[in-house]
């Protein structure tokens, strides 16, 4: 291999509508191996629409999407699952009824070939160690708690064994003590070398953890580089963070 | 194997008993029984695991109640002709499946409900092959007495009811039937995870018709005879519903028992209202949901009072 | 020339259709509930415009005054004391639970007035005219044009009256309508009236074309299926549309294939549609 920056994934004009409306237009964008890159924008950006429409479940209008080599365009929700993307939810998407156990082993169970039902609970075990909720793995994941619900979203999008993760939102609605708990997680993953793309609106943490910064605005991309050269960019500060922020930080030095 | 499907082999392998005692009505009675315990399993499977509302029982009935006729009317062995309506069912159900399933709650009702519109005018136009609204005449298997025939159609619709309770059970178990849950819980996170719903639904929907088709088949050998109206009643696709929201959603136990309690009140019913038996019936599955929303298992004094008392009851 | 009899024909049954599937469309797209009762509702709207002639002399004019107030308070006292309570179930409960309704009426119905089928016969005769050399029986255009001012009523009513605003917004979105101070439980009690007494007015329509028995129920029942689904739920307009549609393709089914297909053929264009446009020809798409 001649390169070092090896690329995941790779996005090339991607736009998506929907009824008329233009969510995405005209997206380039390309993530690789190893990186944590932070995709930043207002609400209504198209943040959450991008990660759909790489994942497959709002396939692009237009435009090209690979992974790992592969043109993953067209490919449906499960098998993109099965390639290695997974990614956390906005708003969590747990099966209510079964235990956190059960949550994460449908995960493993689902994503990998060849797993039994036995080997993904005991897989699922190792995971909830991981997010710490081993205590709470026979608990209904009805009865978890917001924060341990985001950390059993997370357990079970590692227990899918990721190439590439997406994490949305998942400090959203968390107090600072959660915050830095879910923090010390992304770095921890970020170690173990799983690439990371993270929607986040805390800027605290998206300056804390990623190497790349990537800012969506009315489904355009605005601005995408080293994350000291984004919170300047003129064009970022207009759309997204303000001129205060600019001007706080400026005199932080 | 948990206890309740330990307890749902016990209490199928109870109702072999019943030739030992019984006579040519009871008899009918324990075939009928096994029917309905048939379909409320087979129902179970699409309509309890993976939550969808099937009302399409009664299409894939007839349809294998019509393929056994036919194939028998050519000559070919009741076992043979049993097969070929499971297997077509499985096949023409999975494949249907994979459309209908995509759609869900109200519009999936619908579709499923006009299933049995559709093979039902099918039949009916097809007069060369279905006798058409004339019905069609099924040659007699055994005819040696009536009761060594009622005993012979006790015991194959007390297997084919064995068979289905094994596999169901062994769904159950399985990663199809884990994977079933996941989808009724939710559908997207289940796609998210990496589960193909596309394959299991259809699956699923296969397997919950291939049992029922077969139940026509020898439902249709038993009797003799069959026309549309009467294969293709839309009856035939509420009752298995009925039966399961008696007995609890998603048990395949409880379902059992509640196809059972539902042939005994339908008996009651029948034998003692012969005129009115239908609005009987709809007396009887309205006192069942709006007071029993959780089937015959939370039968405690407790919740009748509540239900008594109109007040919302959080229903499965 | 066949075309133009097969399209006149069309109109002219597809506005009846139209007419069978309004109320029901109502119902579902209001109160999120397939209501297999409706039914059984024309069928009892058919026996009182025929009893209402028969046994007082009254003709079905008088028959639409009667029917439509009785069936309203019906339908509200059924909405009000059975059907609320499980109104926030799932389709299952909600669809059993009408189910075993009709199970009750259509068997009383043949309890009492007996399956065989009976004929409204009005006296002296209305004859038919001729409209581009087809001719049609006046009877039936007389109740193609009820059926077109029933809608056109309902139309009025959801468009212009405080109620039918409320109606809508309910349909619309019913949290935001709970927040404007809309009383919903009331509201689903009126629509479900509403939906009973255009049932019931339809009922009496179709008893000045067709033989009326307990046994057509379901006949009924299914064209207000199919209309529903093709046109577009909840919307009079989409209703109108699906209801010429399917009048279209049966009557251009009977005349390829024998009268015989046409309701295996209106069938199989409902699954279609299902699948292809659950959102029907003009409906809104995004109601479950």
């Amino acid at each position: 291999m001649s390169e070092i920056r090896q690329e995941i994934l790779h996005l090339s004009s991607v736009s998506r509508n929907f009824s008329g409306l233009k969510a995405l237009s005209d997206v380039s964008l390309s993530v690789n191996k190893g990186e944590v890159v932070g995709l930043i924008g207002p609400n209504g950006a198209g943040k959450t629409t991008l990660v759909n429409t790489i994942c497959g479940v709002t396939p692009a209008s237009s435009g090209v999407v690979t992974f790992d080599g592969r043109d993953i365009t067209r490919i449906k929700t499960y098998q993109s699952a099965r390639l290695g993307l997974s990614r956390t939810f906005q708003i969590v998407q747990p099966f209510a009824e079964f235990s956190a156990l059960d949550n994460v082993a449908a995960a493993a169970l689902f994503s990998q070939p060849g797993e039994s039902l036995k080997s993904a609970r005991e897989a699922a075990r190792a995971h909830l160690a991981f997010v710490g909720l081993d205590a709470q793995a026979d608990q209904s994941a009805a009865t978890l708690t917001l924060a341990m619900r985001k950390r059993l979203e997370l357990a079970k999008a590692l227990a899918m064994k990721p190439k590439l993760l997406f994490l949305d939102e998942v400090n959203a609605g968390l107090n600072s003590a959660e915050v830095e708990r879910a923090t010390k997680l992304i770095h921890q993953l970020a170690a173990d070398g799983i690439t990371i793309v993270m929607i986040e609106h805390l800027m605290k943490v998206v300056l804390n953890v990623c190497t790349r910064i990537a800012v969506l605005h009315n489904g355009r991309l605005i601005a995408d580089g080293a994350p000291r050269d984004i919170i300047k960019d003129p064009a970022v500060v207009d759309a997204y963070l303000g001129q205060q922020y600019a001007q706080r930080n400026a005199a932080r030095g | 194997m948990t206890r309740t499907n330990i307890a749902l082999l016990v209490l199928i392998g109870c109702v072999a008993a019943l030739p030992l005692f019984g006579d040519a009505y009871a008899l009918r009675l324990g075939t009928m029984a096994c029917m309905y315990a048939i379909f409320a399993l087979s129902w179970n499977i699409v309509g309890g695991f993976a939550g969808y509302p099937s009302f399409a029982t009664a299409a894939f009935f007839g349809l294998g109640a019509y393929t056994t006729g036919i194939l028998m009317n050519k000559g070919v062995p009741l076992p043979l002709s049993l097969l070929g309506s499971l297997v077509l069912c499985l096949l023409l159900a999975a494949a249907l499946g994979v459309v209908l399933l995509r759609l869900r709650g109200h519009y999936f009702a619908i579709a499923s409900l006009s299933l049995v519109e559709v093979f039902r005018e099918l039949v009916n136009n097809a007069t060369d092959l279905t006798g058409g609204g004339m019905g069609l005449n099924i040659p007699l298997v055994s005819g040696s007495s009536v009761l060594s025939d009622a005993t012979f159609f006790f015991y194959a619709m007390w297997g084919l009811l064995l068979i289905t309770a094994l596999v169901v059970i062994a769904v159950s178990m399985s990663k199809l039937g884990f994977g079933l849950n996941c989808i009724r819980q939710n559908e997207t996170a289940s796609n998210m995870v990496g589960l193909n719903s596309t394959l299991y639904k259809a699956v699923a929907f296969g397997l919950s018709a291939c049992f029922v088709g077969a139940a026509g088949g020898l439902y249709a050998a038993w009797v003799h005879y069959i026309d549309p109206s009467d294969v293709f009643d839309i009856l035939y696709s509420v009752k298995p519903i009925v039966m399961a929201l008696m007995g609890g959603l998603g048990s395949p136990l409880g379902v059992v028992c509640g196809a059972f309690v539902y042939l005994g009140l339908e008996e009651v019913v029948w034998r003692n209202y012969i005129q009115i038996h239908s609005g009987v019936l709809g007396v009887l599955i309205i006192l069942l949901l709006l007071f029993l929303p959780h089937g015959l298992v939370s039968l405690h004094a407790g919740k009748i009072w509540r239900g008594l008392s109109g007040r919302k009851a959080k229903h499965v | 020339m066949l075309a133009i009899q097969v399209l006149i024909n069309a109109l002219v049954l597809g506005c009846l259709y139209a007419c069978i599937a309004i109320g029901f469309s109502l119902v579902w797209g209001v109160l999120n509930v397939i209501n297999l009762i409706h039914g059984s509702f024309i069928v009892l709207g058919a026996y009182l415009a025929w009893g209402a002639y028969n046994s007082l002399g009254l003709s079905p004019w008088y028959a639409l005054l009667i029917a439509a107030p009785a069936f309203f308070v019906f339908g509200y006292l059924l909405q009000r004391l059975l059907l609320n309570r499980v109104i926030t179930a799932p389709v299952l409960v909600t669809l059993t639970l009408t189910f075993g309704l009709d199970l009750i009426l259509n068997n009383a119905m043949i309890y009492y007035f007996k399956a065989d089928y009976r004929k409204l016969i009005l006296n002296p005769p209305t004859g038919s005219i001729s409209i581009f050399d087809v001719v049609v029986p006046v009877d039936r255009l007389i109740a193609t044009a009820s059926a077109l001012a029933l809608t056109f009523l309902l139309y009025l009513l959801l468009r212009r009256s405080k109620v039918g605003r409320a109606i809508v917004a309910v349909r619309l979105d019913r949290d935001a309508a709970v927040l404007m101070g809309v009383d919903v439980k009331s509201i689903y009690a009126i629509a479900f009236g509403l939906g009973a007494a255009l049932a019931g007015c339809a009922g009496v329509l179709m008893a000045l074309i067709f033989p009326i028995s307990p046994l057509t129920s379901s006949a009924y029942l299914g064209k207000a299926f199919v209309v529903c689904v093709l046109g577009g739920l909840g919307s009079v307009s989409g209703a109108l549309a699906g209801g010429i549609l399917l009048a279209l393709v049966e009557g251009v089914g009977s005349v390829y294939l024998g009268p015989a297909h046409a309701v295996t053929l209106s069938f199989v264009l409902l699954i279609i549609f299902l699948v292809v446009r659950p959102q029907g020809l003009l409906g809104r798409k995004g109601f479950e």
